[in-house]
């Protein structure tokens, strides 16, 4: 018998805005037929402006000691924004923790991110009506919840979906590939945004695949699959609203990869320099999504020197009011940490909780010899002072 | 003699025994060309080559499943997992396989590796950097469980971990990664797998103690003992399993009294087994119950608590002095 071509396959990638200020016109549309309309490209713009500068804010914080280990979002702000743009509001975003632009335009207030990275857990107290998950930090686990919200939503008679955001890095887990399988076999309708920034911490993109594409992981699951650049907020929108189409019209699930790239260090705990050329560094700069969408605004009068001055100003005055607002905060009661295990607290752990100034772990006060119960009640009151003074 | 930190101790273990034994082999995320995140591996690769000292890709049950069959071929493979929170996806293959590979085969295959782990909180990490999962995989029969607490103890012990002959999980506490110093010998020693040292000696009261811990315990008992004028054992137990209860019981039997301190948390952590096994040899010359130091039975804090939920010098003191009052 001859051999036959059992499977063959093809990605599109898709550019609409590229970094020397073409537009592709038959894409992106013009005038009032632009994908976006021109209010749109200015609140667009604005956010990446602003979530930009935090990011630089977030970088300071970290490095005088005001906030912990911090992954700076910086180059990628195109990516979350077009996806957040192109969902309907009641959508699912599940992200990682590079997606902080398309959080923020969701309308996830800034000091919670600040607070999560902060050490503190009330930055994951999203707010319920913005449809996202906290950030969630171990790589590749969240790609599965996402298609369990939509599970959720697809048996509540709900036609949400849900898009969830992963490294090239993070493609490599298990996990993905098990929420991949799911999704399509199970015919849940999940949009996946792989970020292909080239870089997971310091190992290149080439040791997470060596495949051409990460769009291709998508195919052997039986989904469509696109690529897109990830520094061009049309093409992000565009190929978005593509994907999303198609998971809410034939309820199943769509891979993108945007390819984009980590302007920054991993986190504030990372150094780049050990392990990637400034030359690689300094080309992407060159097709850095904010300085592109700007250019373009120029060039259609969109946007002037005073218009952009007042926009830095105001993201600054924004961005410095968020910061206020995060170490505004009352610190956390001392033993916080035990009141939100469980819906109703074991009484074990209320003991643990309330002695936990005055005694041993699993101590019985009874037991005690009457000299150390009088010392445990000594530290009690000690403790009761501290707690109130903390 | 050098004066060394931990992760330089580590080092040094990995290189001395890498240029005797062709068979081991490094892999990990980010543990090549960047030297590690903590740059434990740092200039292995540039070293040993990247045939020896590799980065994979990301994902930690692909790692240590890979390693079982290297070692499965006769290799002894040192596979880091980054952070003790990212051992999630790796359990699987550690406890389903890795543990129980030399008995279901009745010894026909063995998996000699070594996995190297950071553990442990106190240094302002983000969340899933700072926990303490050691008693899980003591509770696993088939694996030996290591954790140092000094730079002289991480080399001897590393060094002895590479050359043992069934899975290691070889936790390195971050906390002290850099924060002590030592003279740590170039020339080869072992520390075995199973033996406890004695901190230092006393009479009143022994506490046993592992990895970071052990620093605060040694705080407390400065402490104490120049304010109290008590006398008072410390045991270090650097092997979680195999553990030396030997050294315990001798020295419980010794003081009458007992403090268990680590920073996992109190339910299930390993101090429930040593009070259970002081119960077991000492209950005649006990002259209190056994006092426990631990993390809470709780999820470990984003940073903001965490000194909160760790044992420190002010809990171990607490301790001593209820276990002193009996």
């Amino acid at each position: 018998m001859p051999i036959t071509i059992a499977y063959e396959a093809k990605i599109e990638h898709i550019s609409i805005l590229d970094a020397k200020g073409n537009f592709d016109e038959k894409l992106g549309g013009v005038g009032s037929k632009c994908i976006i309309p021109d209010a749109d490209i200015v609140k667009l713009y604005a956010a990446m402006v602003s979530c930009r500068q935090l990011d630089d804010v977030a970088f300071r914080l970290q490095r005088s000691g005001r906030m912990g280990t911090y992954p700076q979002n910086m180059g990628q702000e195109a990516t979350s924004l077009g996806a957040a743009y192109a969902l309907r509001k009641d959508d699912w975003m599940v992200t990682c923790y590079r997606e902080n632009c398309g959080l923020f335009w969701r309308g996830v207030p800034k000091e919670a991110i600040l607070l999560h990275w902060m050490g503190d857990e009330r930055g994951n107290a999203m707010p319920k009506p913005h449809w996202v998950t906290p950030i969630y930090v171990p790589l590749g686990t969240q790609m599965l919840h996402a298609a369990g919200l939509t599970l959720a939503a697809k048996y509540r008679g709900e036609d949400r979906i849900a898009c969830t955001f992963f490294g090239d890095g993070a493609s490599s887990e298990g996990d993905f590939h098990e929420a991949c399988n799911f999704a399509a076999s199970l015919h849940i309708p999940v949009v996946f945004v792989c970020q292909n920034n080239f870089w997971a911490i310091s190992t290149p993109s080439k040791i997470n695949s060596a495949g051409l594409t990460f769009a291709q992981r998508g195919l052997s699951y039986g989904m469509p699959c696109m690529q897109c650049d990830g520094n061009d907020i049309f093409a992000t929108v565009y190929t978005m609203q593509r994907a999303i189409e198609h998971a809410r019209k034939t309820g199943t699930p769509c891979f993108v990869e945007m390819v984009t790239y980590r302007l920054g260090d991993h986190t504030t705990a990372d150094d780049a320099k050990r392990y990637r050329d400034q030359e690689e560094v300094d080309a992407w700069k060159a097709r850095d999504p904010i300085i592109r969408l700007r250019n373009y605004m120029v060039a259609r009068k969109l946007w002037d020197d005073g218009k952009e001055a007042a926009l830095q100003e105001q993201v600054e005055h924004e961005n410095a009011e968020a910061v206020v607002r995060a170490e505004g905060i009352a610190a956390p009661t001392r033993g916080d940490f035990f009141n939100s295990m469980y819906a109703e607290t074991p009484q074990d752990l209320l003991i643990q909780r309330d002695t936990m100034h005055t005694h041993s772990l699993g101590q019985d006060p009874s037991q005690l010899p009457p000299e150390a119960q009088a010392r445990a009640a000594q530290l009690s009151a000690e403790a009761t002072a501290a707690a109130a003074q903390h | 003699m050098a004066n060394l930190n931990l992760v330089q101790a580590i080092n040094l273990a990995l290189i001395q025994e890498m240029e005797k034994n062709h068979d081991i082999v490094l892999l990990g995320e980010d543990i090549g060309v960047n030297g590690g995140v903590f740059r434990v591996t740092e200039g292995l690769q540039k070293r040993f080559g990247g045939n020896r000292v590799f980065d994979t890709p990301l994902a930690e049950s692909g790692i240590i499943g890979l390693s079982i069959g290297m070692a499965m071929g006769g290799l002894h493979p040192v596979p880091e997992i980054q952070f003790e929170g990212f051992l999630g996806p790796a359990y699987d293959q550690i406890c389903s396989h890795a543990a129980r590979m030399r008995t279901r085969t009745r010894g026909a295959f063995t998996v000699p590796m070594t996995i190297r782990i950071p553990v442990g909180g106190g240094i302002h990490a983000p969340e899933l950097h700072s926990d303490s999962p050691e008693a899980i995989y003591a509770h696993t029969p088939g694996l030996k469980v290591v954790m140092p607490s000094s730079p002289y103890d991480a080399k001897g012990l590393l060094v002895s971990a590479l050359r043992d002959p069934d899975p290691v999980l070889f936790f390195e506490p971050k906390r002290i990664y850099r924060a002590i110093r030592e003279e740590v010998p170039e020339d080869e020693y072992t520390l075995p797998i199973g033996k406890a040292r004695t901190v230092c000696e006393g009479t009143d009261l022994t506490i046993v103690s592992w990895g970071a811990s052990v620093v605060q315990c040694m705080q407390a008992i400065e402490k104490m003992s120049e304010r109290d004028g008590c006398s008072i054992e410390l045991i270090d137990l650097r092997t979680i399993y195999p553990f030396d209860m030997d050294a315990v019981a001798e020295s419980v039997s010794k003081t009458g009294r007992c403090v268990v301190v680590h920073e996992a948390p109190l339910t299930c952590g390993f101090g429930s087994e040593i009070a259970a096994r002081i119960m077991e040899r000492c209950f005649l010359q006990l002259e209190a119950p056994v006092q426990r130091v631990a993390g809470f039975d709780t999820t470990m804090p984003y940073y903001k608590l965490e000194l909160d939920y760790l044992p420190d010098a002010v809990r171990v003191s607490r301790a001593i002095h209820d276990c002193l009052a009996y």
